[in-house]
């Protein structure tokens, strides 16, 4: 079993800014060591994670590959959270190359079907619309979990661009919840960029259904 | 630590911003050297998602002639470890990315870029 990674850096403080991994984290960290064999099978160069919080996922995941070294790019809209994220790589021994962005908008010009492995634990709790917007645009804590309608204003936004980002034997795992509607999630997905799916872990925890969804060609 | 690596792979998104939109020009650079694990098969596996033009051309405007115009055919060690310094071992702490085409700049702060656009630049 991979350790979850070194977080004993990190404060109550920054927790007030940045999301503290729970239940969903770990739905993605257990899928992740699941795959683990099929992960290094990919031979991946480039790994991205969109909305890398504390740092957790990204540094978990390069324990995964281990020997195979990857470039780890994170994007977070909350610049404290790609504080953290650079952080919880030096405490855990990785370069977790950080930036502040929306989504993956300043990579995909380059990254166009380059991208073997993307993470993605979105704001996926249903909200009002505006309720939403102003948490991205506040660039806080709220952007971590409030997905607007269905929980899934953010993620829809990120997921028109998925099928650009990755590379011809490129895997993408996204966390979601039931109230998602999962199977019109991979449907969708299956039929506006023809990428096909599976889920590859399920589990409740307290009122919510979670899932971790891989996408692939 | 915005390393050559992670700016090999940024461009400009800017609303309207699609061509000349790369590399971004480096500027008011606080450079720093830190050393990193050599490993000449994580170079190899990197070598198809590079841009190599864009790669010599700011080195050099760092002051790093190491790296030849041309990508090498063959990567012999020699060349792999001068690629891997200039790739991993340099890093931009202060200064700011300057979009060649709409002149918008990109600042990098404790070593983390920020990429963030203002409403109404968002493409």
């Amino acid at each position: 079993m991979i350790p979850t990674p070194d977080l004993s850096h990190l404060s109550r403080k920054d927790y007030d800014d940045v999301y503290e991994p729970a239940e969903d984290t770990f739905v993605l960290l257990d899928a992740l060591e699941q795959e683990a064999p099929k992960l290094k099978s990919l031979n991946p160069a480039v790994c991205l994670e969109i909305g890398s919080g504390s740092g957790c996922v990204s540094a978990f995941l390069s324990r995964v590959l281990e020997p195979l070294v990857v470039l780890h790019l994170c994007t977070d809209i909350n610049p404290i959270a790609a504080r953290c994220t650079v952080s919880t790589g030096l405490q855990n021994k990785v370069s977790l190359n950080a930036m502040i962005s929306d989504l993956a908008s300043p990579l995909s010009f380059r990254l166009h079907g380059k991208v073997d492995v993307i993470l993605f634990n979105p704001p996926y709790v249903p909200t009002w619309s505006e309720e939403a917007d102003e948490a991205q645009e506040r660039h806080g804590i709220a952007g971590s979990w409030a997905g607007g309608l269905s929980g899934m204003e953010v993620t829809d936004r990120f997921l028109k661009t998925v099928d650009q980002l990755l590379s011809p034997q490129g895997v993408f795992y996204l966390v979601a919840i039931k109230e998602n509607n999962v199977p019109e999630l991979r449907s969708g997905m299956q039929s506006r960029f023809q990428l096909q799916s599976e889920i590859v872990l399920q589990r409740r925890a307290g009122r919510e259904h979670l899932y971790t969804i891989k996408f692939f060609r | 630590m915005v390393r050559l690596i992670t700016h090999n792979l940024l461009a400009c998104h800017a609303k309207g911003c699609t061509s000349n939109n790369f590399p971004l020009q480096l500027k008011d650079v606080q450079l720093e050297q830190r050393e990193a694990e050599f490993n000449p098969d994580f170079l190899r596996r990197f070598m198809p998602k590079l841009d190599w033009g864009a790669l010599v051309d700011t080195a050099r405007q760092l002051g790093d002639d190491s790296l030849p115009l041309e990508q090498p055919e063959m990567f012999d060690d020699d060349f792999l470890r001068k690629l891997h310094h200039v790739l991993l071992e340099v890093s931009v702490e202060e200064g700011a990315m300057v979009c060649p085409n709409c002149s918008h700049i990109y600042p990098i702060s404790n070593g983390i870029p920020n990429m963030l656009l203002a409403e109404n630049e968002i493409g």
